[in-house]
């Protein structure tokens, strides 16, 4: 009780800001009924209510560092050196590629691909590295969806396949699938069946109403499996052997997915991180369309990061590709395995980089970080990393949802807009990146006059401004 | 003896909440370098919680800590470890024409560090 009085003293003393409905931004869920209290003379979010255990590191970790700006090969620089310095590299460079995007808004990824049109360079996101080989499977079998709202409202049968939304996206199951209640699922849970698929039980084991164990790598097997017995081809009891789940299990899940009124197949990087990728991708797709003959089936992949899913719409609407897409010859082309960053990196194809809200330097194998650390790299980033510290130019920028506003992209293709709670010293990724494109632009239309080594196709574009 | 075993990468609550505080922090160098491992496999092995054991493929290797788990949670001959620079260390660049580098179920050689 003591405790509790202090605290209320403490909290008195402070001038704090209360923003109601703000958005988290930290995964793909994009909650946006947060209750943030803000102490605005420490410019730091004291209280996240409503938030998960992840969304409550989000808001509390993200204040205002004591750090440059701007850097140039490690040495503090004025913003507008490390523009001018960026923009120099982009142009010069003969295969620059742009990299990241999915933690910023979607109106900062628009002058990201706008800058790569510009100088013909290469732009892809980290849904290559992500749920790639699902937007492959899109391609190839399309996809029955839906929002997360008619999820909640409406689906009584909830499977998770390949994924861990326990630890990965804590509010998935309390705020959209599993527990709350809907229009037509007035008793939450019990209105629900739920089945977790994963080759180990992870802590999303405890909301499945139906556990099934797979062996590691027979996804597609399993599948492909459920789709024969869908269409009522009877298979052998040999299919445990090869997929390690007996066959009764899912002759089981067959029935319930054709019996069920709205079912829905939420699906993780355990199908796209393994072999088989969009093959096992396209299986699960594939099977959610033949159970639309039987009932209302959908399927919606479970993305990470917080704004990945803008970064796919605002790349496909400005290129008709959503990641993976190269401008050097004047015009879009889409070629995942040439033109995704993995491949420009670990090919050596790549000679400059800017890297938008993405550790790469961390995070992707080894043979491409070393290439990273070759070339000229221009990071755009609200902490330090691994990246930012390999980087030439480096911009430390303000966090989206916390100190900016604009768009975002919830897993379901829902468009968000941000509150942001308060203000930075730090620019945001828009702003900096506007300023690259002007100067680009510049330095495009100045090199064609003067008979740049831009070539004609960097001219063309100039002419035409985004 | 030949100790191969799979490795699968992937999202922790710790990982994610210290992801927060910094990449470069020591918290999340710490979560990153935890391998988690079935109890059984370890004491075969003669393993106990926080030692240490290297890992190793064809593309590279890496040093982290082990944590045993109950076999009823992680399967024989099955590792977890949260995504990180460790397991980025043993990742292919291979990415088969797909975009995506194959970054779970990476079969590993798990060798006891000496002490």
């Amino acid at each position: 009780m003591i405790e509790k009085t202090n605290k209320k003293v403490v909290e008195e003393n402070k001038n704090i800001k209360i923003v109601h409905d703000a958005t988290c931004t930290f995964c793909g869920c994009v909650c946006d009924d947060m209750e943030l209290h803000v102490d605005v003379d420490e410019k730091r979010i004291i209280k996240s209510k409503n938030a998960c255990v992840l969304g409550r590191a989000w808001f509390a970790e993200h204040t205002i560092e004591n750090a440059p700006a701007a850097m140039i090969d490690g040495k503090e620089v004025t913003i507008e050196e490390a523009i001018e310095e960026a923009a120099q590299t982009l142009v010069n460079a003969k295969f620059p590629i742009t990299y990241g995007l999915s933690d910023t808004t979607s109106e900062a990824q628009r002058q990201a691909v706008a800058i790569t049109d510009y100088i013909k360079g290469n732009i892809d996101t980290t849904t290559s590295v992500c749920h790639g080989p699902s937007g492959l499977a899109f391609q190839g079998v399309g996809e029955s969806t839906s929002t997360l709202g008619e999820v909640k409202n409406r689906a009584d049968l909830v499977i998770y396949w390949g994924g861990n939304p326990a630890e990965s996206h804590p509010r998935h199951f309390g705020r959209y699938a599993v527990t709350p209640k809907g229009m037509f699922t007035p008793n939450g849970k019990k209105d629900r069946t739920v089945v977790l698929v994963d080759v180990r039980k992870t802590k999303s084991a405890g909301v499945a109403d139906i556990l099934i164990t797979p062996k590691p790598g027979k996804d597609f097997e399993v599948l492909w499996a459920l789709r024969a017995l869908v269409k009522g081809v009877k298979l052998s009891s040999d299919i445990e052997k090869e997929t390690g789940v007996p066959l009764e299990i899912l002759t089981d899940l067959a029935k319930r997915m054709k019996e069920c009124r709205f079912g829905v197949l939420f699906f993780g990087m355990g199908l796209t991180m393994t072999r088989g990728r969009h093959f096992n991708s396209g299986a699960l797709l594939a099977l959610a369309t033949d159970l639309n003959e039987y009932t209302h089936f959908v399927a919606k992949p479970v993305r990470g990061h917080g704004n990945v899913t803008g970064a796919d719409n605002v790349v496909a609407w400005q290129t008709g590709y959503p990641f993976g897409v190269n401008f050097s010859r004047g015009y879009p082309r889409f070629n995942p395995g040439e033109f995704t960053t993995v491949d420009t990196l670990s090919n050596g194809d790549a000679d400059a980089a800017l890297i938008v809200a993405s550790d790469p330097g961390s995070n992707f194998p080894k043979k491409a970080i070393e290439h990273l650390k070759n070339i000229p790299v221009i990071t755009l980033d609200t902490k330090t990393t691994d990246t930012t510290k390999l980087s030439h130019v480096a911009f430390k920028t303000s966090t989206y949802g916390i100190n900016t506003s604009g768009t975002v992209y919830r897993m379901d293709d829902v468009s968000i807009t941000l509150r942001p709670a308060f203000e930075s010293p730090f620019p945001d990724d828009e702003k900096i990146l506007k300023s690259i494109k002007k100067r680009v632009h510049e330095l495009i239309l100045k090199n064609s006059h003067s008979g740049g080594a831009s070539g004609e196709a960097k001219v063309a574009a100039a002419v035409n401004p985004l | 003896m030949s100790n191969k075993m799979m490795l699968i990468p992937g999202r922790s609550s710790k990982q994610g909440t210290s992801l927060n505080q910094g990449k470069l922090k020591e918290e999340y160098q710490t979560v990153t370098s935890t391998l988690e491992m079935n109890k059984d496999d370890m004491e075969k092995m003669g393993l106990v919680d926080g030692d240490k054991v290297k890992l190793s493929n064809e593309i590279g290797e890496t040093i982290v800590s082990c944590l045993g788990k109950k076999p009823e949670d992680l399967s024989e001959g099955m590792l977890f470890i949260p995504y990180g620079p460790p397991s980025s260390q043993l990742m292919a660049s291979d990415t088969a024409g797909s975009g995506m580098p194959l970054s779970k179920h990476m079969m590993v050689e798990v060798e006891k560090v000496k002490n």
